[in-house]
């Protein structure tokens, strides 16, 4: 599976300059694989930069190569949709570490042409921005009209606010939050420790193998999947109802329809990602903490971001970054005198609420988009 | 669309260029109005669906309560603030006022006046807690949890050492004379400063 994922040609750069990164470690070169969306008009003032989740890629608006399924923002990015490609220039970049095309463990060592795997060196958030604002470089564009990120995507929102204040007019951060809690660390744990306790992993370098750890990795997923929606909403969808039969098994079948869900969701993931790319992206979201250059205090990484205008949203049923941690946010961006939005919208889909029907949302996105466009 | 009487007194009243928090910001009327004349503007308001429409139309509003979140605010943060048609609806009238004036040295405050001649008749004749047109929701469901008059807002502000800049009395949509205004005003728009 790992091998057909690997063959997929996406769009990229290849940029060969030096990204220093958190670690202290160095990148010689970054290929950045990117999707863009919309005309840049002439004084390339109207670019928006999308940032995609833990597991999102850069089709945000465009079929998925392996799956053939649309966009995973489709609904909110295109032609008159919230984002709109006919007014904005909207671009989408595979994240540092992933594996849909950029620069990651999959990725070939220099020297030697083989996977990196492990040798891979440990990536950050900010690092992330980094690599993406080197593709900005490339493309000439020196300031976005936005980013926006959920999730995942919205620590890089932060982060890009933290690191180049002056690249960006405003910030749009959805369902989010500035630090990983010792609870997101504990999930995360579990889901490498899934895929490292794989016998099909081999220590990273099963790439030029016929094995790849998709069990672990399914597993992995599984137990993510759970953190992405409501209790409510798994009642509502699941229940306790059984799959495909009447009564129980009294064996270990997919008796239940959420276990045959979820089952279903692991498989299906270990077409389209990579084992390393997940302990990599993983790991950088369990370093994220905007505050911890600064003493703890939140504020002090936003203290040259003050003419950025932010926009928060948080949902009700999300109990993996919950509302509290977007208040945090806020109360930080206050302190230092930035202009800052915030609202906790309802919505029963838990975390992936950012991804589905919330018209709210859509209302919100557009508002916070026109603003400041000439 | 025009503005309620009394959020345009206070539209016009705010001189361009200045910073305003404004507490309650509803869906962001006044603070369109006063970005118009190119007042730096933010909101705090408690309702989600008017965040969402005020942050639609481009405002800054944080979805917060006047009882808890003006906290988070830094000291001198903003130039005026402004407190419409709420300050009857906090737990504590006194401590908002305080918190008013610690984010701006100024604050307009507005609230209808519980000693409107109506509302003493309702009260002496009727023996009721009035309904009416500013009041317009019975006892036990209100959220106008201290009803205050103009000279009870007058002895708050005196006893706090606070300034009365300004006063705004308002009888239905028109202004009403200083004279007598404990009676005969509906509505009071007060600009006090530290």
């Amino acid at each position: 599976m790992a091998s057909l994922l690997h063959d997929i040609q996406h769009h990229s750069v290849t940029i060969a300059a030096p990204l220093p990164l958190d670690s202290g470690q160095v990148l010689g070169s970054v290929t950045i694989a990117y999707q863009s969306y919309g005309a840049l008009n002439p004084d390339k003032s109207n670019a928006v930069l999308i940032c995609h989740a833990l597991t999102g890629d850069q089709y945000v608006a465009s079929d998925h190569p392996a799956t053939g399924k649309p966009g995973w923002w489709a609904r909110m990015v295109g032609p008159g949709k919230p984002i709109d490609t006919d007014r904005f220039h909207v671009i989408c970049a595979n994240v540092l570490g992933s594996c849909m095309g950029t620069s990651g463990p999959a990725s070939p060592d220099a020297a030697t042409g083989a996977p990196l795997g492990m040798a891979f060196p440990v990536i950050t958030i900010t690092d992330m921005v980094r690599a993406q604002a080197m593709l900005l470089d490339h493309l000439g564009i020196s300031r976005l009209h936005a980013v926006v990120g959920g999730s995942m995507g919205g620590m890089q929102t932060l982060a890009w606010a933290a690191t180049y204040p002056d690249r960006l007019a405003s910030a749009l951060v959805i369902a989010s939050a500035a630090r990983h809690s010792a609870q997101n660390i504990a999930f995360h744990e579990v889901g490498r420790q899934a895929i490292m306790a794989d016998p099909d992993w081999q220590d990273g370098q099963y790439y030029g193998s016929a094995r790849a750890p998709t069990k672990g990795l399914a597993v992995a997923r599984m137990a993510a999947h759970i953190t992405y929606l409501s209790e409510e909403g798994l009642t509502e969808k699941f229940g306790r109802r059984l799959q495909a039969r009447d009564i129980k098994s009294f064996g270990f079948d997919a008796d239940f329809q959420v276990e045959s869900y979820l089952r279903h969701q692991g498989l299906a993931f270990t077409d389209r990602f990579d084992a390393n790319a997940y302990l990599y992206i993983t790991r950088a979201m369990d370093y994220f903490d905007l505050a911890d250059p600064h003493d703890g205090r939140l504020a002090g990484a936003f203290a040259a971001a003050k003419d950025v205008r932010f926009t928060l949203v948080s949902f009700d049923t999300d109990w993996l970054y919950p509302t509290s941690e977007s208040r945090r946010v806020v109360q930080a961006l206050q302190s230092v005198g930035a202009a800052a939005s915030f609202v906790e919208l309802s919505a029963p889909f838990g975390h992936d609420s950012f991804l589905l029907d919330v018209p709210a949302l859509d209302r919100l996105v557009a508002g916070s988009l026109r603003t400041g466009l000439a | 669309m025009k503005l309620r009487p009394d959020l345009a007194i206070i539209a016009d009243a705010v001189p361009p260029a200045s910073r305003v928090l404004d507490v309650g910001c509803g869906d962001g009327e006044l603070m369109a109005a006063l970005q118009s004349k190119g007042v730096d503007t933010r909101g705090l308001e408690i309702d989600p669906d008017n965040v969402t429409a005020a942050i639609a139309r481009g405002q800054s509003v944080v979805q917060g309560d006047a009882n808890r979140d003006l906290a988070d605010y830094p000291d001198d943060a903003f130039d005026y603030a402004i407190l419409s048609q709420t300050l009857q609806t906090t737990e504590r009238p006194d401590r908002v006022v305080d918190e008013l004036l610690r984010i701006a040295p100024r604050a307009f405050v507005s609230f209808p006046n519980f000693a409107h001649w109506r509302i003493r008749l309702a009260l002496l004749w009727g023996g009721r807690m009035p309904v009416t047109r500013l009041l317009p929701v019975a006892w036990y469901e209100t959220p106008n949890i201290h009803h205050v008059t103009v000279s009870d807002f007058r002895d708050l502000v005196r006893a706090k050492g606070i300034k009365v800049e300004r006063v705004w009395h308002l009888s239905g949509d028109r202004p009403a004379s200083d004279a007598a205004a404990s009676w005969r005003a509906e509505h009071a728009i007060f600009l006090i400063s530290r």
